[in-house]
C-alpha cells in the first residue's frame, strides 16, 4: 500500500502560525522553573511535565490530523515515521529520525538531534535527576492514546545528561479497540 | 598574560557570585584576600561612577600599588571586576565583552537563579580561556 499523506511537515510548517523561538524557550524554562520550585522534588516534577505533556497531546492530535491532511497508518512503524518526520516538524520545527526497531515491531527510538526546548538550559548539581524534556514524553503517549494505541515513552539518552543527542524509546504495549461509551438500548 | 590577575562578578545585591585568579604568577597564600581586600574597597567608587556614563565599561577605577582595578557594569548592574597589572586596554575591554555576552548565556538558564553563584564548570573554563586571551 501507498504511503498517504505528506512525508515531511515542512509545508505544513511554513503555514501555520509560529512564535518566537525564544520566547517559546524560556516559556518552557519558567515552567519547569517554577515547577521545581512548588514541588521541591525532581521525581515529581518529572510526572508533573509527563502529565502536562499528556493533556496536551490528547487534545494537540486532533489538530494533527485536521492540519497535516494524514490518513490512517497501516502499522506502528508507520506512526512512529509519522511523528518524527511531520509531527515533530509541525510543532517544534525539528524533524527527528527513528531508529533501532525490535524484531516484532512494537518498540522503537525517537532521535532528536536538535531540540529548541533546551537552549540555554544547563542542568546544575541540584537537579541531576530532572528530565529536562519530559513533557514531550506526554506528549506523544496523550496523542497514541487518542488513536487507540497504549504506549509508554521513556528517555533513554539526553544531551543535558551528557549524552551526544537526545532519544525517546518508544513502546507500543497494546492497541485498544473502539468501544462504544454506552450499549444500543439504554 | 598577565602576571597578576583577579576576576570576579558581584550581583546587583552586591554579593560576589563568580570569583576566579587568573594571573599567571606563582599564588602566594595571602594574595587571594589582598585581591577581595582590593576589589571590595573599589566597589564605592564604581557605585559613584555608574551612574556618571553611559558606557559599560568603566576602563580603571582605582588602584592599588601597582594593581589597577577595571569595572564593566551590565544594563541589571551586575559588576564585572577585574584586578590586573598589565596595562592593555584594549584587551580588557575585549574580555570584558565577551564575558558579558556569557554571562547573558547564563542568565538565560531557567534553572539558573539571578543573583546565585555561578557553578557552571562550562562556564569557568570559558572564562580562563578568555584570559589567557586577552590578558
Amino acid at each position: 500500500m501507498a504511503p498517504v499523506g505528506p512525508r515531511s511537515g515542512d509545508a505544513i510548517f511554513s503555514s501555520i502560525d509560529r512564535v518566537n523561538a525564544e520566547l517559546f524557550t524560556l516559556t518552557y524554562g519558567a515552567i519547569v522553573r517554577q515547577l521545581l520550585t512548588d514541588l521541591e522534588d525532581v521525581d515529581e516534577v518529572n510526572k508533573q511535565l509527563d502529565q502536562m505533556g499528556y493533556n496536551i497531546g490528547i487534545r494537540l492530535i486532533d489538530e494533527f490530523l485536521a492540519k497535516s491532511g494524514v490518513s490512517r497508518c497501516v502499522d506502528f512503524k508507520e506512526t512512529a515515521e509519522m511523528i518524527a518526520k511531520v509531527g515533530f516538524k509541525m510543532f517544534l520545527g525539528v524533524t527527528a529520525s527513528v531508529s533501532s526497531w525490535d524484531a516484532d515491531g512494537t518498540c522503537c527510538s525517537i532521535i532528536l538531534e536538535d531540540n529548541p526546548l533546551v537552549d540555554f538550559v544547563e542542568l546544575p548539581d541540584t537537579c541531576q535527576g530532572l528530565y529536562y524534556c519530559n513533557v514531550l514524553s506526554g506528549v506523544i503517549r496523550g496523542a497514541l492514546e487518542m488513536v487507540s494505541m497504549k504506549t509508554e515513552v521513556t528517555w533513554t539518552r539526553d544531551a543535558l545528561r551528557g549524552d551526544d543527542a537526545y532519544e525517546l524509546q518508544v513502546k507500543l504495549l497494546k492497541q485498544v479497540a473502539e468501544e462504544y461509551p454506552y450499549k444500543d438500548d439504554e | 598574560m598577565a602576571n597578576t590577575a583577579c576576576f570576579i562578578i558581584v550581583g546587583r545585591n552586591d554579593i560576589p557570585i563568580y570569583e576566579a585568579e587568573v594571573g599567571s604568577a606563582a599564588k602566594r597564600e595571602d594574595a587571594a584576600q589582598l585581591h577581595q581586600f582590593i576589589l571590595h574597597a573599589a566597589l564605592d567608587v564604581v557605585q559613584d561612577l555608574a551612574w556618571t556614563t553611559s558606557a559599560m565599561f568603566l576602563k580603571s577605577v582605582d588602584r592599588f600599588n601597582d594593581l589597577v582595578v577595571s569595572v564593566y557594569v551590565t544594563a541589571g548592574h551586575t559588576r564585572l571586576m577585574l584586578l590586573h597589572d598589565s596595562r592593555n586596554e584594549d584587551g580588557i575591554k575585549s574580555f570584558f565583552q565577551e564575558v558579558h555576552e556569557l554571562y547573558i548565556k547564563i542568565l538565560l538558564n531557567p534553572l539558573y537563579l539571578p543573583g546565585s553563584r555561578i557553578s557552571s564548570s562550562h562556564f569557568d573554563t570559558k572564562v580562563r580561556a578568555l584570559a589567557r586571551k586577552y590578558l
